[in-house]
């Protein structure tokens, strides 16, 4: 198990190391002069250079670039070129905005999932199944913001219960924030469900051909018990893998919905950063959201080992 | 936005031969699909010859006009025919996908048949730079390319294309090390057959089913990326019709309009659940003793 952390953990470190050189490289090195395309073609020469001094543009790529990883490590990636607004502090807050759409919309999934896929999975064949299955391929043609528009007309617009986007805190008014909360994470949270309920469903089904849940029904346990008492603990050995997998397509379906209801998180100030050509604060969010991506598959991948044993000391 | 990457099947390999006569059973999901991709595809075909009106003609005379005779679907707020708009949407959409798929095919079914013949160094070098890959989805890609060439069709496609190679490579990879290690293989390389002449005879042959199930699924993303980056201004220039754009425009009409939502909305998610089913339909077809996975 130690080793199998150990040997994880490397792959992450140099996943990372090269995930960081990759962000960088794109985004400062290639296109020219991230000075000019920060004060635009109209740009003097001189307002060009006074920038690039004042960044430390002027100096080696390498010497940006160790200054640049040692900045996003310690949490200080510097200020912005456009707004020169420190980018920490800016991180920090729409992380946490972020993380609210995205933890809230992962339980809405799984709430979602293991009881349609279950079901699915044991009224495997009856029209009862049929009909929850094509409820959630049609669930999964539908994409986040797609949904988030559908409910903002019928909940917002039509229904008026619910407002159709922006953001309160939740310390400010806790009432305020579930009501804001509660369509973007449905929108994220609804079509997540339907994509893991077609997982959690083949994984059930799996299970039920084992032997032991054969045995487990033999004893006189319904097949809901046995699945329950014998099942679900290995069935949730695929499922865990998919909802962290699933991860990195909530967090950029995050970015869309964010978006769609004026939600200020990190993809609202990815989008604006693309649209001033705030390049450092670009490559900070990419970079943000690319380590969470990669350290979720790597908590994901030691779950596994916990989940199933056999993987312990493979 | 299932992950293509996901559902390996268990035991692909199949001869075509072999299920001759079970392909041929009731398959609803290839019917089903089938007819919805051809409906795009052909919506799609026929807007290069025919549509009820210039897709961009401006008609102030005619603004946010309801369904009928004349407009099918309405027209939206500078009086443009959705109809036709829907219709060239179609043609974008197709276009992105082919292309963005193509590539990702091109590059990563190469990439996986290298990964499983060649040397064990080079295999791992390919499943973890496509690990990597993975933690940049289209939409970071897209963004990345935006920021810094200015957004344009070519940088979605090549952003959904650069982020589809790995779901292709790790799908040709698993399937070539099942046909690598049937007998008939064997008894080439023992007949002394070069391993180019292996992998062209009989594992690209016979992976082929195992890749074009994945054309279909990363067909079904491509199609959603595509319609997120319009959506968000990433994608097709403004003068270009597409559907995650009439999305867009269609957002702060929602309480005038909601139809304008509504139809690209169906547009999208019938193009997707097309893909979607054929995946599934083709996938059960080639083979037949394979549970539906996803």
């Amino acid at each position: 198990m130690l080793l199998r952390v150990l040997v994880r953990a490397g792959v992450l470190a140099a996943s990372l190391a090269v995930s960081s050189v990759v962000v960088f490289g794109f985004l400062a090195a290639l296109p020219g002069d991230p000075a000019r395309v920060a004060l635009g073609v109209n740009a003097t020469e001189e307002s060009v250079a006074a920038l690039r001094t004042e960044f430390g543009l002027d100096r080696s790529l390498g010497d940006q670039y160790v200054d640049w990883v040692g900045g996003m490590i310690t949490g200080d990636p510097g200020r912005s070129y456009v707004s020169k607004a420190e980018i920490g502090p800016q991180l920090a807050d729409r992380m946490q905005v972020t993380l609210w759409l995205v933890a809230s919309a992962t339980l809405i999934a799984v709430i979602i999932a293991l009881p349609a896929g279950t079901l699915m999975a044991v009224r495997h064949g009856r029209r009862s199944g049929l009909l929850l299955a094509g409820l959630s391929q049609l669930g999964v043609a539908v994409p986040a913001f797609l949904a988030g528009i559908l409910l903002i007309t019928l909940f917002a617009v039509r229904l008026r219960w619910l407002p159709s986007g922006g953001w309160t805190p939740p310390v400010e008014d806790p009432a305020m924030f579930l009501r804001q909360l509660t369509l973007p994470a449905l929108a994220l949270g609804v079509v997540q469900g339907a994509v893991l309920s077609r997982y959690v469903r083949s994984a059930v089904i799996d299970v039920l051909r084992e032997d032991y849940l054969r045995t487990a029904r033999a004893k006189g346990l319904t097949s809901l018990r046995a699945l329950w008492r014998h099942g679900l603990r290995n069935a949730m050995v695929p499922v865990v893998t998919v909802l962290g997998l699933q991860l990195a397509t909530l967090l950029i379906g995050a970015v869309v919905v964010e978006r769609v209801f004026v939600v200020p998180g990190l993809g609202k100030l990815l989008l604006d950063a693309v649209a001033n050509r705030d390049l450092l604060l670009v490559q900070a969010v990419v970079m943000v959201l690319v380590v969470a991506v990669l350290v979720v598959n790597f908590v994901v991948d030691l779950l596994y080992a916990v989940l199933d044993p056999r993987l312990r000391h493979g | 936005m299932v992950d293509p990457a996901l559902p390996t099947p268990s035991s692909p390999v199949v001869h075509r031969g072999d299920v001759a006569g079970v392909g041929r059973r009731h398959n609803p999901s290839l019917v089903a699909g089938a007819l919805l991709v051809a409906l795009v595809v052909v919506v799609a075909l026929v807007s290069f010859v025919w549509t009820p009106y210039a897709p961009s003609r401006v008609d102030t005379s005619s603004r946010l006009l309801g369904l009928s005779a004349e407009h099918w679907l309405g027209t939206d707020k500078f009086g443009r025919d959705v109809a036709s708009q829907i219709m060239v949407g179609a043609r974008t959409t197709i276009f992105v996908g082919v292309i963005a798929v193509g590539v990702a095919a091109v590059v990563g079914v190469p990439l996986g048949v290298l990964a499983a013949m060649g040397p064990r160094w080079l295999g791992q070098l390919v499943m973890r730079t496509s690990d990597l890959v993975l933690a940049f989805p289209a939409l970071l890609l897209a963004i990345m390319f935006g920021a810094v060439y200015g957004s344009s069709t070519l940088t979605a496609m090549v952003a959904i294309g650069i982020a589809t190679i790995p779901s292709f490579a790790r799908v040709t990879r698993a399937g070539a090390l099942q046909v690598l290690s049937r007998e008939y293989v064997l008894a080439a390389r023992v007949a002394g057959r070069r391993r180019l002449a292996i992998a062209v005879r009989h594992v690209l042959p016979n992976v082929s089913s195992l890749v074009i199930v994945q054309v279909s699924v990363s067909f079904a993303i491509a199609v959603l990326a595509e319609a997120a980056l319009s959506f968000l201004g990433l994608g097709t220039p403004l003068t270009t019709p597409s559907w995650g754009r009439m999305l867009q425009e269609s957002q702060e009409l929602l309480s005038v309009a909601p139809r304008l939502a509504v139809v690209p909305g169906v547009a999208i998610a019938v193009a997707v659940l097309g893909f979607n089913l054929l995946g599934d339909g083709l996938r059960d077809r080639y083979d037949p003793k394979l549970e539906r996975a996803s």
